[in-house]
């Protein structure tokens, strides 16, 4: 009978397993609902703020911002890559890794260098091994709830750094969040910033600004920047919370096939047992 | 003529205000401006303070506003407001924050041994051991 019992406490340990993910299923599903309600939040902030510096870069031609010319020569270049503080959310991180570790190995042949900023701890653990990577800032800990405020610090280390010329071009790397079923890593181009064709039409009108056209469009500037990287930001936790709900899905579904291959081993192992006795039985009354 | 214009407050976070209003006080970097219906385009930042809204047939609306940018059209105004304080110095702070957080954890790397590749290793000499072991008890 003890290959019966071991079977039983293998079953109720994996039940207990299953409530587990089960329970951190439900509570994932619940909160990418949340995240990608604030995901839609943040769009209206970006379009407008998009508008205004279409407008003003259209009115003022004569002013370039440094943000929006591109650089004829690339020595360095910067990565901000989003990644989750926390695991068990399937292959999120390492896929976003990936696709950000190719694209840094095209620069890397051409001679030019790498300076990473890293959002959330996964990044870090992941990017930290690789010795011929530079990274200069790191931000984690941010929670499901994310505020501007923490954003703003590893930006801006970015956003100095290509003022001052240290950086010539400025990427992130994060996770589109295509659906619930899939999420996909994205690398895109943050600094210069991509024109845009609207760009290009006369406008007949120009605001009044105070204090100057040059500072209102410096402040706009940056703004933009973080507000992107802000909706990278949340955009991933709802790719967290997607990717942690299919994972432990299938684990639970994983659980409930083991436990129905294990309680038929053990109602075999117990008839086994059950007919040895019985045999045993007729054999030593036969016997006697 | 229009006697009211469209109203939007947005953050980079969240729309906090969205509706047809009759006037919006805001609180300017220039000083405090008054925008009526119908007034000239003008982009202008914002200080942190109060909006005041007026609003036909309802009570005055006050909204806190810890800066931002304030876009206005003849009958459409928009703010985009901050969520946080900013100030160059402040913002300083943060990006000095955010470096030697990456700094800190670098050093760890040198000083300890990574605790994921030593149990990756562990697991693996374990299984090399299992595996030695069988080979032994298939022999004898």
């Amino acid at each position: 009978m003890s290959g019966a019992k071991q079977i039983r406490t293998q079953i109720s340990s994996i039940k207990n397993t299953q409530k587990i993910t089960k329970a951190m299923e439900m509570v994932a599903a619940s909160k990418m609902r949340k995240a990608q309600d604030r995901m839609n939040e943040t769009r209206p902030y970006a379009i407008k703020i998009k508008q205004v510096i279409n407008h003003l870069a259209a009115a003022h031609s004569e002013y370039k911002h440094p943000y929006m010319n591109a650089r004829p020569e690339i020595k360095r270049v910067g990565f901000i890559i989003i990644s989750t503080d926390r695991g068990l959310c399937g292959g999120l991180n390492v896929n976003v890794f990936k696709s950000a570790l190719r694209q840094i190995k095209e620069y890397q042949d051409q001679g030019v260098e790498v300076d990473l900023s890293i959002i959330g701890s996964k990044g870090m653990a992941f990017f930290k091994r690789l010795s011929d990577l530079n990274v200069v800032s790191h931000a984690s800990g941010l929670g499901d709830n994310i505020h501007m405020n923490e954003i703003i610090g590893p930006v801006k280390v970015m956003l100095d750094a290509y003022s001052e010329g240290n950086i010539d071009r400025l990427h992130l790397a994060e996770n589109e969040f295509v659906n619930t079923m899939t999420q996909a890593p994205e690398i895109s181009t943050l600094l210069p910033l991509p024109k845009d064709e609207e760009e290009v039409r006369q406008h007949h009108w120009d605001y009044i600004y105070e204090p100057d056209a040059k500072e209102v469009l410096d402040s706009l500037l940056v703004r933009y920047v973080e507000s992107i990287v802000y909706r990278g930001v949340v955009e991933n936790v709802a790719c967290e919370m997607a990717a942690r709900m299919i994972a432990m899905k299938s684990a639970s579904d994983n659980a409930g096939s083991l436990i129905d291959d294990l309680q038929l081993a053990y109602n075999k192992a117990r008839q086994a047992s059950i007919t040895q006795e019985l045999s045993e039985i007729v054999g030593g009354a036969a016997a006697v | 003529m229009a006697i009211n214009m469209q109203l939007d407050i947005v953050s980079a976070e969240t729309e906090i205000f969205s509706g047809t209003v009759n006037a919006v006080f805001a609180p300017a970097i220039m000083g405090d401006v008054g925008i009526y219906p119908q007034h000239t385009p003008l982009v202008t930042q914002l200080k942190p303070g109060e909006l005041k809204i007026e609003v036909e047939g309802e009570e005055d609306l006050y909204i806190y506003v810890s800066g931002g940018m304030l876009e206005v059209q003849p009958d459409v105004v928009t703010v985009l407001s901050d969520t946080a304080i900013r100030a160059e110095e402040l913002d300083e702070n943060m990006a000095l924050g955010a470096k030697q957080h990456a700094e800190e954890l670098l050093k760890d790397k040198k000083s300890g041994v990574d605790s994921a590749r030593a149990l990756a290793e562990l697991a693996e000499a374990a299984a090399q051991l299992r595996m030695i072991e069988k080979i032994r008890k298939g022999k004898v």
